[in-house]
């Protein structure tokens, strides 16, 4: 994505660059280095581009997975090196057939992650380039961390 | 007979090898804990390298969720044996970022205490490791040895020696015992210069340093994209810690450096770690006297509600192993809906093929001591 | 019924050397003790048979010189094994106490300063189930760890402690102690084949790339010893070296080569690449357990003890002690120097790290052969000047 590359954005730019260059990301609330953003499923992986290209965030910290019942949604906390500021980037997926765009060409450092919440929640990561189950067996059919797997003492 | 000698690029070509996977692990003697690591050979040389890890998953984010707050301490203690101080301490940072309350003086300077004595064993315990790994057993025992200083200071502390269940949401658990603060300052001298004594056998020697330098290398980009993190990332020329960069508690007022070094071989990460120790000698020496400034009786410890508004908080902070950052997800009740935990070392060994690639498998242990294995917390 | 008195039956002060079966050419103190031993039990068992069956011919037969000399023979092989054995034993328990105290801890403290442990790992081994892996060779499996153990006896108990204490005295004895020392390898590296375990196949590539690396000069090295003694005799070279003067002050840069080359002939650290325990989980030992995994670890230990045995033999002086000569007990201080060079060993055991195959291969072909050349060069300059 063209634009100019902001090596150690402060959080105003960031949310001035996100307002210019991705209208769809919506900026919930701002702190002291912290950004946090909602962004569309479908739009993730275009903004996330712009994310590494034009705010130099070269690290994916973790891509987390919640099962909200209704609906699940996955988390992206993005570190930029150089200031320390942190994005964090939840992107709501559909519960029945939850699917959203890999980091993992972006990100190196995602591919776990991503391997990670398939397993225990059951987004599929398009083009990922190894979904397997990586800490459970591999005979596991069902997905343990979703709010339908009870764990013994729940109602 | 001299027309038979061929050039050596031509024996190259004729030359058909096989290549032979070698399984290393989940019980051996390199990898310090339970997983594997799947390498390929092409006679010494590692030409591919696939780690499984999982032999440890016991579910423990799922687990939380079955729990109360203050339940889900010595739970995180249990994450990493080496450093459990960190991880309590990390989680009870998470959820006082969800209650939005802010903590007793006092109680900041003793968890950085506290983390910091964490730090210097678990980072002791990685260099005994490097020394078995490269057949030496004598760095082993010494500093096993010194560890076992900073063990005794975890008992004086809190009465435990590894698994502590020390830090409190909203403070921790008990002030400071009497004369600790001398004990601490008399370790610390007396440590510094035993730590002395441990990197005169190894950086004297030829043989260690041979062993680690010009091995692994990883460039700087590599590293933020991969998503290494910790000392192995410093050490590869990134200029990022947690503790400096993003403080948490009151890291920011208390002077200490970061060492970074741009040769990113395995010797540099092992530079870096040893450093970091000293540092930690200081960053203790600073938050001891300020302990002691603030004086006896202040708080260490405040209420906190047992129920935690509906909404969504994370924190990081700068483990011995790496960036560690804990996800709440809580809905107003007193047991959280999700707490996710991301520990450094789950995404350091998913590196370990770029890190191993070329090298050969005499280097692999040397190579993957670096990165400071321990899966309690990879596995989770 | 005549009486007959023990004495008789028992020569105290017979001369082994006057017997026609006497299988030395020198006076050999172990041989003299089991013609002694032969003297008193035989003796006494003929004398009682002697009473019991008056005039028979059983007791005549038993101390006949014949008998006497195979009886002698039979009680001085066991003599010689027990005292390699034991000095065996001495370096193992040396080795523990000696890292102990290096590594800032205890070592052994079973019984007798923890000497008994070796005893206890013994009977410990011994104990164990026998354990072989279905997919072995089974032949070449259980063959090699047979010639290995039986070629590192075979070369301890050939090693003379002094110019009485010896199994053969060879004009050739050096070279046929180290042939036999340097066979081996060659067994581990079959044995690596016959496990059908990928950690023992490299380990047993690494023991023949080992060989190929330190092999040379060390060979160049005992035959610059040779030169300047002018025999392959183990007694030549070592009262020559009385004669004149302790190998290793001419031959400084000889010496600590060789010394080098016997820690790697030794498979100790840092050239126990072999079995490196790191990354090979114990290298071609691996699939080996129970007894005859024991018996591997003795036959390693046999195998120091010989390097130290030999670097003393063509450097230290042998049995000898300057301005003394041979002295009273010369076994004694043959082992006390060969377990000082064993403690430089575990120094160097206790300092470093293990090496890598490139750098052992670097080291063997980049600098110790070079030196051992130096070496042979010095030797030959100082003999032609006539110095030595």
């Amino acid at each position: 994505m063209d634009g100019e590359v902001l090596q150690a954005p402060s959080v105003d730019e960031i949310v001035a660059q996100l307002k210019a260059h991705c209208p769809c990301v919506e900026v919930t609330k701002t702190e002291e280095r912290r950004v946090y953003a909602k962004v569309p499923a479908e739009n993730n992986f275009k903004v996330c581009q712009f994310i590494h290209d034009n705010l130099t965030f070269e690290h994916c910290s973790t891509v987390i997975g919640v099962d909200y019942i209704d609906h699940l949604t996955v988390v992206y906390h993005l570190t930029n090196y150089y200031t320390g500021v942190m994005i964090e980037l939840s992107a709501d997926v559909d519960s029945e057939n939850p699917h959203i765009q890999s980091v993992t060409p972006i990100w190196e450092g995602a591919n776990w992650h991503e391997r990670e919440q398939w397993e225990l929640f059951g987004i599929v990561f398009d083009n990922h380039p190894r979904l397997e189950r990586l800490l459970t067996p591999k005979t596991y059919e069902f997905f343990p961390f979703r709010k339908s797997y009870k764990l013994r003492g729940w109602e | 007979m001299a027309d038979s000698i061929v050039p050596v690029k031509e024996i190259e070509e004729k030359m058909d090898t096989d290549k032979m996977w070698v399984i290393m692990g989940p019980q051996h003697p390199f990898s310090h804990g339970l997983w594997t690591l799947k390498v390929q050979l092409d006679g010494e040389f590692v030409t591919d390298a696939d780690p499984i890890v999982g032999y440890l998953h016991r579910g423990w984010e799922k687990e939380t969720e079955n729990r109360t707050y203050p339940k889900i301490i010595p739970m995180a203690d249990r994450l990493c044996y080496a450093a459990s101080m960190t991880y309590t301490h990390l989680y009870c940072m998470t959820v006082e970022k969800a209650l939005g309350i802010d903590i007793p003086e006092k109680a900041k300077y003793i968890r950085i205490v506290a983390d910091e004595v964490c730090r210097i064993q678990s980072h002791l315990m990685w260099l005994a490791a490097v020394g078995t790994d490269m057949g030496n057993l004598t760095v082993f025992l010494w500093c096993m040895r010194e560890r076992e200083f900073f063990l005794d200071l975890n008992v004086k502390l809190t009465g435990a020696r590894m698994t502590t269940n020390y830090p409190r949401i909203g403070g921790v658990r008990n002030d400071t015992t009497e004369l600790f603060d001398r004990d601490i300052l008399r370790t610390v001298d007396r440590f510094e210069k035993a730590l002395w004594d441990i990197i005169a056998l190894i950086d004297d020697s030829s043989i260690f340093v041979s062993r680690m330098k010009g091995i692994s290398y990883l460039s700087r980009e590599q590293v933020a994209n991969m998503g290494l993190t910790g000392p192995a990332m410093r050490g590869c020329g990134v200029d990022f810690d947690i503790r400096r960069d993003d403080p948490y508690d009151n890291y920011d007022k208390i002077d200490f450096e970061v060492p970074v070094l741009t040769e990113g071989d395995s010797y540099a990460r092992y530079m870096i770690r040893v450093e970091e120790m000293f540092q930690s000698v200081e960053i203790i020496r600073q938050a001891v006297a300020k302990v002691k400034a603030i004086g006896k009786n202040a708080p260490y410890r405040m209420k906190v509600p047992s129920k935690v508004p509906k909404g969504t908080a994370f924190m990081r902070m700068e483990d011995p192993r790496g960036e560690s950052l804990m996800y709440l997800v809580s809905d107003g009740t007193d047991k959280p809906w999700r707490l996710k935990v991301r520990s450094p070392i789950f995404t350091n060994v998913s590196t370990s093929k770029a890190m191993c690639m070329g090298c050969r498998i005499a280097d692999v242990p040397a190579i993957l001591a670096q990165i400071d294995m321990c899966l309690g917390e990879t596995d989770r | 019924m005549a009486y007959s008195s023990i004495l008789d039956w028992i020569d105290f002060f017979k001369d082994p050397m006057d017997s026609p079966y006497y299988p030395f050419d020198t006076y050999n103190l172990a041989y003299d003790i089991g013609f002694k031993l032969h003297e008193i039990i035989g003796g006494t068992i003929a004398w009682l048979i002697n009473l019991l069956f008056p005039g028979n011919g059983v007791s005549e037969w038993l101390m006949c010189d014949y008998v006497s000399a195979i009886m002698a023979l039979l009680i001085f092989m066991i003599l010689i094994f027990l005292v390699a054995f034991v000095s065996v034993l001495i370096v193992l328990w040396l080795e523990r106490k000696l890292l102990g105290r290096m590594m800032d801890r205890r070592g052994t403290m079973i019984g007798m300063k923890g000497f008994l442990q070796c005893v206890a790992d013994g009977l410990k081994t011994f104990m164990k189930e026998n354990t072989i892996p279905k997919k072995v060779d089974k032949m070449t499996y259980i063959w090699c760890v047979s010639l290995i153990v039986g070629l590192s006896v075979l070369v301890a108990c050939m090693v003379p402690l002094s110019s009485r204490w010896y199994v053969v005295d060879y004009q050739t004895g050096l070279l046929i102690i180290m042939a036999f020392f340097a066979l081996a390898p060659f067994l581990i590296l079959v044995s690596g084949w016959a496990q059908n375990n990928k950690y023992s196949l490299i380990g047993g590539m690494r023991a023949a790339e080992l060989m190929i690396s330190y092999e040379v000069p060390m060979l160049i090295l005992i035959c610059t010893a040779a030169l300047a003694a002018g025999s392959f005799n183990i007694g030549d070279i070592v009262y020559y070296q009385n004669d004149h003067l302790w190998f290793f002050i001419p031959q400084i840069l000889g010496f600590i080569v060789f010394f080098f080359c016997a820690t790697a002939e030794a498979e100790r650290v840092p050239f126990d690449i072999a079995e490196a325990e790191a990354e090979l989980v114990e290298g071609w030992q691996t699939e080996y357990a129970g007894m005859k995994w024991g018996l591997i670890m003795l036959a390693d230990y046999l195998r120091g003890t010989v390097s130290c045995g030999m670097v003393v033999i063509l450097y230290l002086g042998g049995w000898t002690l300057p301005f003394i000569g041979d002295g009273p007990i010369p076994e004694i201080v043959f082992l006390l120097k060969a377990y000082f060079v064993f403690f430089l060993m575990v120094l160097l055991r206790a300092a470093m790290a293990r090496v890598r195959t490139d750098q052992i291969l670097n080291i063997g072909w980049k600098v110790f052969m070079p030196l051992s050349v130096i070496n042979l060069a010095i030797v030959i300059v100082l003999k032609v000047g006539g110095l030595i």
